[in-house]
């Protein structure tokens, strides 16, 4: 989608959202994002050891409002480690990680939390025999009355979750369904919704489309490209540069703990991407190696659009 | 794919039929089966419906059901209590040696009794919490030490295994009502410990459904890294549990020592599983997550039922545990068929 598209399209979900706002609750409030394009998250050379094993070196990128940075990289190229330092589950061993402008040093999903940034990791932390409701407020229900009366604002919570989930363009029947009942996407989908209404600036994706079908891939890639548009700046992890490339403004490439550089969209083809993604000489290398004996060999080219019609 | 545009949203919230929403609750299987004990005893036995008959089976429903609701709520947290049972002696034990032998205030040693329990059930929670054991093997451990200690204890300080004297120990008229008393409904001669079930199942309800530390309940025990992640305070939640789980413990102590005036080494041994069938038959998962504390009072009315219509119906009371076997294998297939439905995508 370029960014022509984005602002033609009509944008239902933010007055849905308005409108929510104005009739629900929030309890963290409306998170105060700065301008679209402004960074929010700035790494500078940031790097992660574990004693003598270097994990991660060198990645400089940063996250800004209304962008989408993309992190891509095969198994163990450090996409984990990356996430885990802007998550606040690590912290950095050396370079820059600074937020707002200022240098930081975060050592708890707390303190990142309450910098606004929020990572929804791949098991979502939900829970699968619990409503939807519950799920959407779980660790920060809302409440009503005091001392021993004080008990769970039920028709609040089922009204919000129901009008933020609209507001990421899905329709929940019933938000009393367990949580289990839904598709995968729309698991995702809630997990995102949720990080977003607790006042998330920054959402870190870990591979939200890992585990998921082609047209459920396709639901997320629209949630994330909605959460963008509500002016968060948005991390997504991913090693499939046909998911990255569509939602990207920027992309990180990862390799074997290394960054291989960060790359703006308009610099980069979704061709190069994917031929940086496999490594060049080793995809022809391999299809090299793949070919039948016999036959004539295909070219690198047309492997490489098959795929990205796929 | 059920995603869909904002505008058509209205149409789409018939599927979710009544009957879906009814078989959704956890405590519907023992709801049908408490009807279907009730009316075969009541058809089948003459004493079962009549006055004294009614008062006995709430009777004996009620000292197992209140211990039940904290165990269905500990299950629904994802753990076990072995010690329960044995619990209910220690407490009753600890106040009857505490008044007749050291000569402590009534009140006083009841209070006592109820920290003692509270600080076990704790200890047992964080063993669990910091061992990461299966709360099984912790409790089991602890079931066993307080079944060794309610009996050598108890005979090393007053030389028998069953406390004596309680009614002339001071004050013991005045407690006595409130645990141990009874009173009359439409006929049937009620014990205290009936109101205190009924109390204990409204209030675990409300807990349960109506508060934070409900939601937290049920987080930590069906996904306890996901409930982490959101913030939940996951080991104060199951501490709380166990705790729970004593504390009812020492009320069934309390009501069995002030309605027989005596308890003994024996007291509650047996009972842990009785709790569990309970609690399961209630609509608990044995891996967590999900049931009702209204289930549990459910499970222990059909227990009491049960017990007290096999001797009016003159067979022999050791149907009782084949029947109570029966029940627990039946709802666990039935707890496992709505899981598997309420789980499927």
């Amino acid at each position: 989608m370029t960014t022509e598209d984005r602002a033609a399209a009509p944008d239902v979900s933010a007055t849905e959202h308005d409108g929510a706002v104005l009739t629900g609750t929030p309890a963290a409030g409306s998170p105060d994002l700065p301008p679209p394009g402004e960074p929010i998250i700035e790494v500078k050379e940031i790097g992660k050891s574990y004693g003598s094993v270097i994990a991660l070196r060198d990645v400089t990128t940063s996250v800004r409002a209304g962008e989408v940075t993309c992190v891509l990289g095969d198994n163990g190229a450090g996409k984990s480690t990356l996430i885990k330092i802007l998550a606040g589950v690590h912290e950095h061993t050396s370079g820059k990680f600074v937020v707002d402008g200022i240098s930081r040093n975060m050592n708890s999903p707390r303190a990142a939390l309450a910098l606004g940034i929020a990572t929804v990791f791949q098991d979502l932390a939900v829970v699968s025999l619990m409503p939807v409701w519950r799920n959407f407020f779980l660790g920060s229900e809302l409440t009503k009355g005091v001392s021993v009366l004080k008990r769970l604002d039920v028709n609040a919570m089922k009204r919000i979750t129901k009008s933020e989930m609209a507001a990421m363009g899905i329709d929940l029947r019933d938000v009393d369904q367990p949580i289990g009942t839904l598709s995968g996407g729309e698991r995702q989908c809630v997990a995102i919704a949720r990080a977003v209404y607790f006042g998330a600036r920054v959402l870190i994706l870990d591979e939200p489309t890992a585990a998921l079908g082609v047209r459920q891939s396709g639901v997320v890639l629209a949630y994330i490209a909605k959460a963008r548009d509500r002016g968060l700046g948005v991390v997504f992890i991913t090693h499939n540069p046909h998911h990255a490339y569509p939602v990207g403004d920027r992309f990180v490439l990862l390799r074997r703990g290394r960054s291989m550089g960060e790359f703006v969209k308009a610099d980069m083809s979704l061709d190069e991407l994917v031929t940086m993604m496999a490594g060049g000489e080793e995809l022809d290398e391999l299809t090299r190696d793949l070919e039948r004996p016999g036959r004539p060999a295909a070219s690198t080219s047309t492997a490489r659009r098959d795929e990205s019609e796929s | 794919m059920s995603a869909t545009t904002v505008d058509d949203a209205d149409e789409r919230m018939a599927p979710t039929s009544r009957l879906t929403t009814v078989l959704r609750r956890p405590e519907v299987g023992s709801a049908v089966a408490t009807v279907l004990v009730f009316v075969f005893f009541a058809v089948y036995t003459e004493q079962f419906l009549s006055d004294a008959g009614v008062g006995t089976w709430l009777n004996s429903s009620s000292r197992i059901g209140i211990v039940a609701v904290a165990v269905a709520l500990l299950m629904i947290g994802g753990e076990f209590d072995l010690s329960t049972g044995t619990m209910v002696g220690t407490t009753g034990l600890m106040v009857g040696v505490l008044t007749t032998h050291y000569g402590v205030n009534i009140f006083v040693a009841a209070a006592v009794a109820l920290l003692v329990a509270l600080a076990i059930g704790a200890l047992n929670g964080i063993l669990v919490m910091r061992t990461g054991l299966p709360s099984f093997i912790v409790t089991l451990g602890t079931f066993f030490v307080l079944q060794g200690v309610n009996v050598a204890l108890t005979k090393a300080i007053i030389g028998q295994v069953a406390v004596q004297g309680m009614k002339q120990v001071p004050y013991y008229d005045t407690i006595q009502p409130i645990f141990g008393g009874t009173f009359t409904v439409i006929g049937a001669a009620m014990n205290a410990s009936v109101l205190w079930w009924i109390g204990v199942t409204a209030v675990a309800t409300w807990i349960l459904l109506r508060t934070r530390a409900g939601n937290w309940i049920f987080a930590v025990g069906g996904a306890q890294s996901s409930a982490r992640q959101t913030g939940v305070p996951v080991t104060a939640t199951k501490v709380g549990l166990f705790m729970g789980t004593a504390g009812a413990a020492w009320l069934v102590g309390m009501t069995t020592l002030f309605k027989t005036s005596t308890v003994n080494g024996a007291t509650g041994v047996g009972d842990e599983f009785i709790f569990i069938i309970c609690a399961v038959v209630g609509g608990c998962l044995m891996t967590g997550g999900f049931g009702s504390a209204i289930g549990a009072a459910l499970g222990a009315l059909i227990f009491g039922m049960t017990q007290q219509g096999i001797v009016y119906a003159r067979w022999d009371s050791d149907w009782l545990y084949a029947f109570l076997g029966v029940m627990l294998l039946g709802a666990v297939l039935v707890n496992n068929w709505v899981k598997a439905r309420a789980e499927a995508a």
